[in-house]
């Protein structure tokens, strides 16, 4: 299942925060894709997903979004 | 063989949660973290709206810890819970609008109500007897624990053996032995001990964890207060107190200015919330209006914006206006003189 997150306009933590509560709803081998505004999830998501022991697959930076895909373990 | 007792250590992303935390894992306690996000929250990247901190770590040191840590981490949106703790604090204020001591009984209840949803067995802080004046005094420890309903399920292992022995250290889940007995403001036996556990690198905030402890953004909230003669808040309302020059010329509006890009870029996703205003003939900064500005209001605010950006010194500069509903209008201004302005007019 792939399941998008809007976190645009949101800062930090609060992206964090809206991913961890989603990613609980999911099931292992569950996609998340989490669109943000604030650059700062391109640090902070991935750190998260490392303590946590989920996988970033892929982390796409656009002209006002980024975007990053997480496959919850 | 026995489970190893669990612990949530409070983490705020500074070095003494960090060391409390660590002092309890080398102890073979399971310890995970807990971060409270109020809204309030000194982050990086509130500061990553200004261009000029671009060059600055932009990572969350709650989760620089943990990471460093090795831990798990817990952060909790509790924006809405905390107005009650800031607009009703039993114990006061500090210095500033910080409610710091109702704040941490406020945590550690919250950590408490954690651990009896998990599972886990205590809760670990990085208090230190006589730290802070406010919060971390030897009287405020046992009311930190009592009031928050911890009770003796609260360690803190900093300063634990000038302190009565917890349930933890009773039970024999930590050895007593093995914690601190830390106490005042130097921060060298915590340097020392950073040494030991070989952590080299730790987060220094130097205005403290969070932005009620700033006289600047304090005025601004009580200012924000007074106008709206109610102290409710939504989230949006104490971002804005971050971000920009916030100007009041008369009690019903505000302007708030844009200081660099960066922020002009942040006030650009509220300009559906807000009239804004932005010189068209020259550059200069994107401005938002906060009230309820009558026409004449936002000549007076149009005159102002133009004192900001390349504008500053023409005689005359177009203005554009922008409506909450979309509209556009372009209104000629001079820019406001300086013996016109009133210096208590800034925030
Ligand atoms: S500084 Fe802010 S977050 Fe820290 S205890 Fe005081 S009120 Fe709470």
């Amino acid at each position: 299942m792939k399941e998008t997150l809007n976190a645009r306009r949101l800062l930090c933590p609060l992206p964090v925060i809206r991913t961890q509560d989603k990613v609980k709803q999911l099931q292992s081998g569950d996609e998340l894709e989490v669109i943000c505004t604030d650059p700062g999830v391109l640090q902070d998501i991935p750190a998260w997903c490392r303590i946590n022991g989920h996988k970033v697959l892929e982390t796409r930076s656009g002209e006002q979004e980024y975007i990053i895909v997480l496959e919850v373990c | 063989m026995n489970q190893p007792r669990k612990a949530i250590a409070l983490i705020s992303g500074g070095l003494d949660s960090m060391l409390a935390a660590k002092t309890v894992m080398e102890q073979g306690v399971h310890v995970e973290g807990i971060n409270f996000f109020t809204g309030f929250c000194v982050e990086g990247h509130t500061h990553a709206i200004r261009e000029k901190d671009k060059t600055k770590p932009k990572r969350n040191n709650a989760l620089w810890v943990a990471e460093q840590l090795g831990i798990k981490l817990h952060i909790v949106d509790v924006i809405e819970e905390y107005k009650k703790v800031l607009l009703n604090p039993k114990h006061g204020y500090g210095a500033n609008m910080n409610p710091c001591l109702d704040c941490k009984i406020f945590m550690v209840g919250k950590a408490k109500q954690w651990i009896a949803e998990n599972g886990f067995d205590f809760i670990i802080t990085g208090e230190v007897i006589g730290q802070r004046p406010m919060s971390q005094r030897k009287s405020t420890m046992p009311i930190v624990a009592k009031q928050s309903g911890a009770d003796d399920l609260l360690l803190r292992p900093l300063c634990a053996k000038n302190l009565q022995p917890t349930l933890p250290e009773l039970e024999g889940w930590v050895d007593r032995e093995k914690l601190h007995d830390i106490t005042g403001r130097s921060r060298k036996p915590q340097m020392a001990m950073a040494e030991r556990f070989g952590i080299n690198e730790y987060a220094q905030p130097a205005g403290g964890c969070c932005f009620l402890t700033d006289k600047n953004y304090s005025a601004k909230l009580v200012d924000l207060w007074q106008a709206r003669n109610s102290r409710e808040y939504e989230l949006d309302d104490i971002m804005l107190l971050k971000v920009g020059r916030h100007i009041r010329p008369k009690p019903h509006f505000k302007l708030i200015v844009a200081r660099e890009e960066g922020e002009g870029r942040f006030l650009e996703g509220y300009k559906r919330e807000f009239v804004s205003l932005k010189c068209s003939s020259h550059s200069g900064p994107l401005v938002l209006v906060d009230g309820d500005p009558s026409a004449k209001d936002l000549y007076l605010a149009a005159s102002i914006t133009a004192r900001y950006g390349q504008s500053r010194n023409a005689e005359t500069v177009d203005m554009a206006i922008n409506f909450k509903d979309g509209s556009e209008r372009t209104i000629q201004v001079k820019p406001l003189a300086d013996a016109d302005f009133v210096q208590d007019w800034m925030i």
